[in-house]
């Protein structure tokens, strides 16, 4: 492997075109994320109704942090079995914890 | 294997997995971040329980204002992007490139920061809105400054890895450090979205 140099540089090749396909989406997910922030404050901004406004940029949220997570913290690449099921068991014991604090104050 | 992989031209695809210790670290950051979703949530969660009890003192209605808000959420956005483009310049291992864009992400961490001071001080001369005013400050002040710190400490590990790293090069020694301290970084982030939503616009909408 070593010695064939050709063979080392078409691979290196090969992942740099990867690499750029990668960042393509990465950016794509940026522009995703600064228009969902833009809708979510566009939304406040212009006073539409609470009951309307709230459900919406939180779900707005939920989205945005699914593609920091998939894409950005790279959760959609193979192997990632093991932090997907840390993270998720994170976010369940985080839903059981708020659920727990806000309707404590509601009795 | 004939490929030396510790010489950065021969470095793995992914770093941080090509090792056992690397393997272990990175599943181990991954519980980590588990525990701090728990960590913040409990913060959510005091503050949705607090955040009407303002004593008299100033509502969040009153004294949030979104243009600042505004700007803090595209820097530390885009401070979320340049980390990546530092993680893809590691991949290519373009040593320089990725400095300058850990540099840049270190940049808008700062600018976040020193905004955050701004709004802080903003609240506590302008409004006389301090952390002991009522139940509301208090819960406020812990969940939005213990982001703050969690922006500071990653600043601090970003900057320690450049300059530790600074004449080594990538290897398949650091590189797994600085693809970590990227998780972290957009975990920062994540975490942001949800103070930005939760706390600033639904403040805002009452």
């Amino acid at each position: 492997m070593a010695d064939n140099t050709n063979s080392t540089s078409e691979k290196q090749q090969f992942y740099r075109k990867k690499h750029k396909e990668e960042m393509k989406h990465h950016v794509l997910t940026f522009v995703m994320m600064i228009a969902f922030t833009l809708i979510a404050f566009g939304l406040v901004m212009a006073d539409v109704s609470a009951m309307f406004t709230i459900p919406i940029i939180l779900i707005m949220a939920a989205v945005q942090v699914a593609f920091q997570l998939y894409y950005f913290m790279h959760l959609n690449q193979e192997g990632h079995e093991m932090p997907a099921l840390m993270i998720y068991s994170g976010i369940f014991a985080a839903f059981l914890t708020i659920l727990a604090l806000t309707t404590i104050v509601w009795w | 294997m004939a490929d030396d992989m510790l010489k950065s031209e021969n470095l793995p695809q992914n770093p941080e997995r090509a090792t056992l210790e690397g393997r272990n670290k990175f599943m181990g950051f991954w519980f980590f971040l588990g525990g701090e979703t728990v960590l913040f949530a409990s913060l959510f969660g005091t503050y949705l329980a607090l955040k009407n009890s303002n004593a008299q003192g100033p509502s969040a209605e009153e004294i949030f204002g979104l243009e600042l808000v505004f700007i803090m959420t595209i820097v530390l956005l885009t401070s979320s992007l340049t980390s990546v483009y530092a993680m893809y310049h590691m991949k290519n291992n373009d040593f320089k490139k990725m400095q300058l864009w850990i540099g840049i992400t270190v940049l808008l961490g700062l600018i976040f920061l020193g905004f955050e001071i701004y709004e802080f001080y903003h609240y506590v001369h302008g409004y006389e809105f301090g952390y002991t005013t009522s139940a509301f400050s208090s819960a406020f002040y812990t969940l939005v400054g213990f982001h703050g710190a969690h922006v500071a400490f990653g600043l601090g590990w970003f900057l320690s890895l450049m300059i530790r790293n600074s004449k080594r090069g990538i290897n398949l020694y650091n590189a797994p450090k600085f693809y970590i301290a990227s998780l972290y970084w957009h975990f920062i982030d994540v975490v942001w979205v949800f103070i930005f939503t939760v706390v600033y616009l639904m403040g805002k909408v009452g």
